[in-house]
């Protein structure tokens, strides 16, 4: 834990700032805010400082959602000092702290994230071998660094150690800075390294988090506690275009430890001094809302299909012929929650000067700062936003929310309040993967292959809320006071380079955007869920491959490597047909209610294609996956078993999906509610997990978070087509939907 | 308010609390600790479990009142790195978990069934388990944890 734990810097000229920490659990209220700027991208010293005892505090914009990135960053640092790993330690995704680096999404921590991070240690690296260099007097060319000790190649009595070098210099040297958002980066005079020439990089250092998490030492947003904090809960609507009428407190205040009820447009929330108490309280007070009904469709695709779209867009031709055969399919996936594992939580410290410090699990805490400070009308260098780790977010989940509700509660109490959602609050009224359809048509050619192809994708857009909470209208509390959503975007279920790994002569590709179910305020609203269109688009374009491969008799791993020109999709392809002792044939097979399957996917340069193997039984519709084989290619690997950890994680979590996962609701509220009423897999579900790692070190890295999200469910549904002939279209796989 | 004494982690504490409060919250908010973890509220999940007298149970929904003066153990309680509980190791070694919100539920009850059954039959892991959710999905982890440790004890 040498790595994690709070070291005191000692004030060095001007290099260090004088940080003393006390102990960690108590660590972020000790930063609580006094001003709140953004460090610049442009300084050296907003990225990188060195301490005199070695020590290396590396400041990033990313965080950690809970995949280990956080080592895989400290590697790439320590790689390109040549410093060991225990002497980084990482602060993340503090916006009074660390620059901003558009926070966590898309799977682009390593692929963009690391880029700043490496250029500036090795711009350090530079620099301090060129103050060494003074220092002993030799040429550059003739240094050599051992975790961090500069010394003359073959003289080992002349060196400089790091922390010696920063006594007596800044290192606050201007960068070059370009691009913004997930995509900034920083230039500086050192160049980085060979990765033919890594020795860290690669390497299966064991996580710098877990060790906490295990022996119950670690933090979560959950654990921040600020002295004179009280505990608020919320009171959520009772369904979609709700209003609130009255709000009768007299029950609650027989509760001892209760504070005050607050109301303000359509939120409404309670305050007492525990969380017991607040429980109650929220229990208690009575509510009246306006009558709603109609809101929601009770077909849900039905309304997809008829609805008419928001906005289209359509790209290519494809044109069939009498003489082709023709096949033609429709898939449909549902709206599908975050449902983590620890619900929305969150602290949030308004001061009477409007200075507010707010600690939150958000993906993206620099967004959050400026949404937060539209809410609470204030300047938004008077917010500070302290990321705290939080259960898995998967995408936009409850962090931001929460964070709106909890700095509502704090400006109406003046006084610090945590507010940790309940079940409800989260599965319910949290964000949801957006629903998608999608209609394949294709024709096949004497000579089996597909000679044209049409898509056609009718989805809700995953960015009805923007993963971004960078305005008070995107978050639902900023909604429940009146404040417009006006950063809604149309995000469509694509097919494109970034998802479609075949050659094909023709493709037409259209898509239209579903209007959002209600207007606002809606616990329907759609977000990012991970992966945010893949699972759906791909469990729709590779189901519908592994019926062309059955109308054209062929092997279904044969049958797409007919179409694909591209190495390193053929080399995944084969190492996961070997690894999963692929029985080249067409399906179905049918007689032995066991099957096997196939699908594949490309996301941002990453590979990926998975074998599930199934018991199906067609008279009484049980399915049971028994084995998934993941073969992934994501390029240079960084850390090689943390990396297995996190696909092998996201294969049982996109099985889950696949099988189990999907929200339901009524006229106007979700019903999904709690783990009874929205299941997702348990341990009786999860089957034996494989996964074939296939290294790139020549590539740089792409992202591995989502991408092996994307093939699973249609591997599933393939290998139940070639158990029993039975072809699934509609996921979840095992509902009746 | 009632004066409820409790044994947590080897230590007695006097605490004022309502008699139905669940265990969580006076263990989260009048002890001060971290772990257990609050997922459901609703006994579904196992994020909030705690030992009581060797048994996991879900302190989310048990009022503090049933817990007095019985032996409770928390995550916290169980080894430290020092001297790790060997499940605590186990998991440890094979870098279980993604995110680690869930772990309370797979540990406590993975140092609770071994204590029953150092060699337990994958039936009996499936009873200790199946009240838990890992959302991150690690359970092929979790699974190698509970047979290395189960080797280790051995």
């Amino acid at each position: 834990m040498a790595a994690t734990s709070r070291r005191e810097f000692l004030a060095i000229g001007g290099l260090l700032v004088g940080f003393k920490f006390g102990d960690s659990a108590f660590a972020p209220q000790l930063l609580a805010a006094e001003t709140a700027q953004t460090p610049a991208p442009a300084r050296l010293d907003s990225w990188l400082r060195i301490g005199a005892d070695q020590s290396v505090r590396v400041f990033t914009g990313k965080v950690d959602i809970g995949m280990g990135v956080q080592t895989a960053l400290m590697q790439i640092v320590a790689e390109e000092l040549d410093v060991a790993v225990a002497r980084v330690e990482l602060i993340m995704g503090d916006t009074g702290e660390t620059p901003d680096q558009g926070g966590v999404g898309g799977s682009t921590s390593i692929s963009a994230g690391a880029k700043p991070l490496r250029n500036a240690a090795a711009a350090a690296r530079a620099l301090l071998i060129e103050l060494a260099s003074a220092r002993l007097g030799v040429a550059p060319g003739q240094l050599e660094v051992a975790d961090g000790v500069i010394r003359v190649k073959g003289d080992a009595s002349k060196s400089v150690s790091y922390g010696a070098l920063v006594n007596d210099h800044n290192l606050t040297e201007n960068l070059r800075v370009s691009g913004s958002g997930f995509a900034v980066n920083v230039e500086g005079n050192g160049k980085p390294k060979d990765p033919a020439k890594y020795k860290i990089v690669g390497q299966s250092v064991p996580r710098v988090d877990l060790p906490g998490k295990i022996f119950g030492r670690a933090m979560y947003s959950t654990d921040v506690r600020v002295p004179g904090m009280l505990h608020g809960r919320v009171i959520r609507p009772s369904g979609a275009g709700a209003s609130l009428v009255r709000v009768d407190d007299s029950a609650a205040k027989g509760i001892r430890g209760y504070v005050q009820t607050v109301t303000r447009g359509n939120f409404v929330g309670v305050v007492a001094e525990n969380e017991w108490a607040a429980i109650r309280a929220r229990d208690a007070v009575k509510v009246t809302w306006s009558g709603v009904a109609d809101v929601f469709p009770s077909d849900l695709y039905a309304h997809m299909r008829q609805a008419k779209p928001k906005a289209s867009r359509e790209s290519g031709r494809a044109e069939f012929s009498r003489g082709q055969k023709i096949v033609e399919a429709s898939y449909e996936w549902p709206f599908q929650a975050h449902a983590t594992m620890g619900p929305g939580c969150a602290v949030a410290d308004f001061r009477a000067d409007g200075i507010t410090t707010v600690w939150s699990g958000a993906q993206k805490p620099h967004a959050l700062k400026q949404g937060l400070a539209q809410m609470l009308g204030v300047d938004e260098d008077r917010v500070r936003v302290v990321w705290v780790e939080a259960a898995g977010s998967y995408g936009r989940a409850g962090d931001e929310d929460v964070a709106g509700d909890a700095a509502l509660l704090s400006q109406a109490v003046g006084k610090p309040v945590r507010v940790e959602w309940s079940r409800a609050d989260m599965t319910a009224w949290g964000g949801k993967g957006p629903a998608a359809m999608v209609d394949f048509k294709a024709a096949l050619g004497a000579d089996g292959r597909i000679e044209a192809l049409e898509m056609i994708a009718r989805a809700f857009s995953g960015t009805e809320i923007i993963p971004q909470a960078n305005t008070a209208g995107n978050m639902l509390a900023g909604q429940l006071i009146g404040m417009p959503n006006t950063t809604e975007g149309n995000e469509y279920v694509q097919w494109g380079a970034s998802t479609f790994a075949y050659e094909i002569p023709q493709v037409h590709w259209a898509g239209h955007v579903i209007a959002p179910l209600a207007p606002a305020a809606s616990p329907m609203r759609a977000m990012h869920l991970r992966d945010p269109n893949g699972p759906a688009g791909t469990f729709a374009g590779e189901s519908f491959l592994d019926e062309l491969a059955a109308a054209a008799g062929a092997d279904p791993i044969e049958f797409r490597l007919r179409h694909i020109k591209d190495p390193r999709m053929e080399a995944i392809l084969k190492a996961v047909a070997e690894r999963a002792g692929w029985e080249t044939r067409p399906s179905p097979k049918r007689d032995l209610g066991a099957g096997r399957g196939i699908a594949i996917a490309l996301r941002g340069g990453t590979y990926v294609a998975t074998v599930a193997e199934v018991e199906a039984d067609r008279t009484n519709r049980a399915i049971r996956v028994k084995r998934l084989v993941c073969a992934h290619d994501c390029g240079l690997i960084v850390n090689p078993e943390a990396l297995r950890g996190t696909i092998q994680a996201n294969l049982v979590q996109s099985m889950s999906r696949a099988l189990k996962e999907r929200v339901t609701f009524d006229d106007h509220k979700v019903t999904s509610v709690d783990w009874k009423s929205y299941p997702v897999a348990r341990w009786a579900d999860v089957p034996k997990i494989e996964v074939v790692l296939v290294n790139h070190p020549e590539i740089a890295p792409s992202g591995a978070g989502e991408p092996s999200s994307r093939p699973t469910a249609a591997a599933i549904a393939n290998a139940v087509f070639d158990a029993t002939g039975v072809r699934v279209r509609r996921a979840p796989i095992l509902g009746s939907g | 308010m009632a004066q409820i004494s409790l044994n947590v982690n080897g230590k007695n504490y006097r605490v004022d609390a309502e008699p139905d409060c669940p265990l969580l919250y006076v263990l989260r908010d009048n002890i001060g600790l971290n772990n257990p973890r609050f997922g459901c509220g609703l006994g579904q999940c196992g994020a909030c479990t705690v030992l009581v007298n060797g048994s996991a149970m879900r302190s989310c929904t048990l009022p503090v009142e049933r817990a007095a003066s019985k032996k409770i153990v928390t995550l916290e309680g169980l080894g430290t790195p020092e001297h790790p509980h060997p499940v605590q190791a186990a998991f440890l070694e094979e870098q279980a978990f993604q995110c680690g919100y869930c772990l309370n539920g797979w540990i406590l009850s993975a140092a609770a069934l071994l204590e029953r059954h150092p060699h337990p039959s994958e039936q009996q892991i499936q009873a200790a388990f199946e009240g838990l959710i890992c959302r991150c999905g690690s359970h092929a982890q979790i699974s190698a944890a509970v047979k290395r440790a189960a080797e280790r004890r051995a």
